[in-house]
């Protein structure tokens, strides 16, 4: 009887799936660089297209001098910002190494820009969330 | 370098990676992310359309 707890107990504590390795390190990679947590899975057309639109979407932005927005406790839609900007990785960390991204929204366009590049960073997030699910096996 | 897209090739642009994306990461099997991917890219395009119409005839 007893025994049968302890079996039980052990049965239960064990996870659904066991986790590996590339369950932390796909999610992080895919991060860092848009597509590459899918081409380190050997998803390599699905890794290239998410590399070709997250990054595409992020340099347009750039390009129509869209605002990067920088970690700041203030107003809680800069806060939203920041968080969207940090979702594109590698792409925000060089442009904010490179100090590029406008200070001020000088025209319409340029407004286009900075959602651009907020959704770009969503968009990697999506990602990085599917790059997991395919390491623990829930997706192909 | 800067570029100065229209609002259409803005939303156009948009919609295209977008949709990509989506397909790839909402679906399982190839083909159903190509069609969720064409289903996506429609609705963008498709509710740029009818947002455009409206402000038009909310306009006048």
């Amino acid at each position: 009887m007893a025994n049968q707890t302890a079996k039980t107990t052990t049965k239960a504590a064990e996870p659904a799936q066991p986790a590996s390795m590339m369950a932390v390190i796909a999610p992080a990679v895919g991060w860092l660089i848009p597509g590459a947590g899918h081409m380190i899975q050997k998803r390599w057309i699905r890794g290239g297209l998410l590399l070709v639109s997250i990054s595409a979407l992020f340099v347009l932005g750039l390009m129509m001098q869209g605002h990067i927005y920088k970690a700041n406790g203030g107003d809680i839609l800069d806060m939203l910002g920041f968080i969207g900007d940090l979702g594109a990785g590698g792409l925000y960390i060089v442009t904010l190494a490179m100090n590029w991204g406008q200070g001020a929204v000088a025209f319409a366009t340029a407004d286009y820009g900075t959602k651009f590049m907020i959704v770009a960073g969503l968009l990697n997030f999506i990602a990085v969330a599917d790059a997991y699910h395919i390491a623990i096996g829930k997706k192909q | 370098m800067t570029i100065q897209l229209s609002h259409f090739s803005a939303a156009f642009v948009f919609a295209l990676f977008a949709s990509i994306v989506f397909g790839i990461t909402h679906r399982e099997t190839t083909r159903d992310m190509i069609r969720y991917g064409l289903y996506c890219f429609a609705m963008f395009l498709g509710g740029v359309f009818v947002a455009g119409w409206t402000m038009w005839l909310v306009r006048r």
